[in-house]
């Protein structure tokens, strides 16, 4: 976790005076450091029995008084083991691939510096020992976040959104602090000395003494994985975030930061069992938000707004999995779309790179044949999303979905269904739209369009071999499957016996859904007819989507026009601009509060009140006590003899009558 | 009449008050010297009264220090103030009000 930091200040600080190759090397090579450390505690862990596996280093007391102690201290559970094999390794892979990408580019080191800054923060994030370290690196990765996406800050359009997506990430952090407090002020009472109160060990060990005020702590908690996972409402920065480089949207709102939010309620998880409300309202907020923004990805034309919605809409998927109890198949969803969605995104900078930049999909086409390797792993990346057996999203979102209909959300299931036919049909619309057909660029472009170097497609075909494989970890039971990944996950999400039956009375299907033992114990039954008979259903439906697509873009490309100008017109309109919420954003929120902060807060309090009232008359006052006392110092020499004479007699007077 | 010591302190009263009186309200600085130069005496004839009264030979000693402080004092007030009438070619008290808010 140090490497990446050093490769970030030594980039940082000799920035132009070495050599690109210099710096991106080192850049890289400190990430793939990281990685292969993370590779080793992760065998470490396997070759430790289950119940035991958890390695904490505690460097220091950062913070203590009294009974409130927070530790300056890292933890590797399967979770982050996890977690950190994903933001190291598809870190550097992403670094690699920004050496071909940004090669052209001024800011070279600029760029690798506040690469490897985000490596460091987003280690932080998930080795934090305690609920504080998380958040040190939540900030951090948003700071970054910001950073990078206005990293050609020249244009204003990019810095504007630079500021949108930390101001957005800003607010979901204040609910996030809001529910940190709360923690802090129901625990301290419980704490036996020396237990660090923010300690994940700690939390997990009390969540019972919290569980009274657990709804409210719980739903502020997810505030703050809204602003990060880009969740309604706090989604609005994220297609936004694409003014960025993208290799950044690759990395960041794909793969890592934006899965922050979904590792943070993994990582709570035995907080958020014993509030069923809250647990209802994240897979509610999940499910929502993916069909949402599916529909808004069916209508766009820019190719990286397409796969940012698609995130969004993946995310949600991720949150719906937590909101039902299935936190490792959230996690392993996390795992799955950082492969896929950063070979598209990586393989979408492919296709700009190659268009000189030009990012409209309807200025595109039949790219295929001169980008075959862009080509072969976008489309890999396309059926991973899709959900198409047997690559990695299929077995992914397919358990989300099965969980969530075992869980006894029918109607969320439904949501999630469509949503995910949706994004089989515009992933498909991009595919065709920018590798079939006639090649719609102006002839400038036209000419310059070749396959990017090694440095770029290598990455690609690497994410590619892991979309398909990836998935291979963990087939569920009733495929024969050992469900790897949830069994090694089962001890960071295992409940302890109090919460089991406070949830069994509580709310059955919930308690069912939390209970992972239990999930397994089901299959046995007549629930895998059930799993077999969604698991397909999902596919062929994917499948649908993806002909659907195909269908429609390939052959009539008319088809949309006409449907686009009939009856779809308003629709279509809608949802083009994204459902008109930047616009109600703007209005109810923002114009207030510039007003509010201009003619309230500026002219009145601040001209008025402080500058003219108060530091005026304080001025005054000196200014009179001054002149009253100039009447004294008039120079006149007897003047001065005088009050000496004065004085002595007054103190003559009074020597002889109190003697 | 016997010369007892009331007479020596009513003496180097009037005498002080004289200088005093004098210090105040005179112009010319050189006048206002010689005032202090008189409070400077009444406190001689007090301190001498006094030293004959209590037979201390205190008084006495007192009395010689103070005559040399005295002769000090007028030696530098009159430096000043030929200095001061070189460059102003005033000694009236009044005029000399330079250190004036």
């Amino acid at each position: 976790m140090l490497a990446p930091l050093i490769g970030a200040a030594v980039n940082g600080l000799l920035n132009r005076r070495i050599p690109r190759q210099a710096a991106g090397l080192l850049a890289c090579t400190t990430v793939g450091i990281s990685f292969v450390l993370s590779v080793v505690v992760f065998l470490r862990l396997t070759g430790m029995p289950a119940e035991e596996r958890f390695l904490s280093d505690i460097l220091t007391t950062w913070m203590g008084f009294g009974r409130f102690q927070v530790d300056l201290g890292f933890a590797m559970d399967p979770l982050s083991a996890i977690m950190a094999l994903i933001v190291t390794g598809v870190g550097f892979l992403i670094h690699i691939y920004s050496l071909g990408y940004m090669a052209h580019d001024d800011g070279f080191q600029r760029f690798f510096t506040y690469l490897n800054l985000f490596i460091f923060a987003m280690m932080t994030l998930v080795l934090g020992e305690n609920l504080l370290m998380l958040f040190v690196g939540w900030e951090g990765v948003g700071l970054c976040s910001y950073l990078l996406i206005s990293f050609w800050f020249n244009e204003e359009a990019n810095a504007a959104a630079g500021k949108k997506a930390f101001i957005v990430n800003r607010v979901g952090d204040f609910g996030f602090l809001l529910g940190i407090f709360l923690i802090g002020v129901n625990l301290m009472p419980h704490l036996g000395a020396g237990e660090g109160v923010f300690s994940f060990k700690v939390l997990q060990h009390h969540a019972g003494v919290l569980a009274p005020a657990a709804t409210a702590i719980c739903l502020l908690l997810f505030v703050g994985a809204t602003g990060k996972s880009a969740q309604i409402p706090l989604y609005i920065w994220l297609p936004d975030a694409m003014a960025g480089p993208t290799p950044v949207s690759a990395l960041i709102h794909a793969a890592t930061m934006v899965t922050a939010g979904v590792y943070m309620i993994a990582r709570m998880n035995f907080l958020f069992v014993l509030s069923p409300t809250a647990m209802q309202v994240v897979a509610v907020v999940g499910a929502a938000t993916a069909i949402f923004a599916s529909t808004i990805a069916l209508t766009q034309n820019d190719i990286k707004k397409v796969l940012a919605y698609s995130t969004v809409s993946q995310l949600g998927y991720m949150v719906l999995a937590c909101g039902v109890g299935a936190f490792a198949m959230g996690i392993f969803h996390v795992m799955t779309h950082a492969f896929f969605k950063a070979l598209l995104f990586l393989g979408s900078g492919s296709v700009i790179h190659a268009m000189s930049h030009e990012q409209d999909m309807r200025l595109m086409g039949g790219l295929r044949k001169k980008l075959p390797v862009t080509y072969a792993t976008f489309l890999v990346g396309t059926l991973a999303i899709a959900g198409v057996f047997p690559l990695a999203g299929f077995f992914s979102k397919d358990e989300i979905l099965w969980k969530t209909w075992a869980s006894g959300n029918t109607v969320l299931w439904v949501v999630g269904f469509i949503a995910a036919g949706m994004t089989a049909f515009y992933m498909m619309r991009l595919v065709v739209l920018t590798f079939y057909g006639e090649n719609r660029a102006p002839e400038e472009v036209k000419s310059h369009i070749h396959e990017s170097p090694a440095t770029m497609t290598a990455p690609l075909v690497v994410l590619a071999v892991l979309s398909i494989v990836g998935g291979w970890v963990s087939i569920p039971h009733f495929m024969g499957g050992g469900a790897h990944f949830e069994q090694w996950l089962e001890p960071v999400f295992a409940q302890p016996e109090v919460v089991h039956h406070a949830a069994d009375t509580a709310h059955g299907a919930a308690a069912h859904a939390a209970d992972t033992h239990g999930a397994e114990a089901s299959h046995g039954s007549h629930d895998t007819t059930m799993e077999w008979i969604l698991a397909t259903a999902s596919f062929l439906w994917g499948l649908l989507g993806l002909a659907v697509g195909w269908v429609v873009y390939m052959r009539k490309a008319v088809i949309a026009d006409t449907l686009r100008k009939s009856g779809g017109g308003f629709m279509y309109r809608v949802l083009h601009n994204k459902y008109y919420v930047d616009e109600l954003y703007e209005a109810v929120f923002i114009r207030p509060g510039f007003r509010l902060s201009r003619d309230v807060l500026w002219k009145t309090i601040d001209a008025g009140l402080i500058d003219n009232f108060l530091v005026m008359r304080s001025a005054l006052v000196t200014l009179l006590a001054g002149s009253v006392l100039r009447i004294f110092q008039n120079g006149m020499v007897r003047f001065y003899a005088w009050s000496i004479s004065i004085g002595l007699a007054v103190f003559v007077i009074y020597l002889s009558f109190s003697g | 009449m016997e010369i007892t010591l009331t007479h020596y302190l009513v003496l180097a009263a009037a005498l002080f008050l004289t200088g005093m009186t004098g210090f105040i309200i005179r112009r010319n600085a050189i006048v206002m010297l010689m005032c202090v130069e008189l409070m400077l005496c009444s406190v001689n004839i007090v301190f001498a009264a006094f030293s004959r009264v209590h037979g201390d030979a205190g008084g006495h000693v007192f009395v010689l220090m103070n005559f040399a402080v005295a002769a000090a004092e007028a030696a530098i007030g009159l430096a000043l103030l030929v200095e001061i009438f070189r460059r102003r070619r005033t000694v009236n008290v009044d005029d000399l009000k330079a250190l004036m808010e």
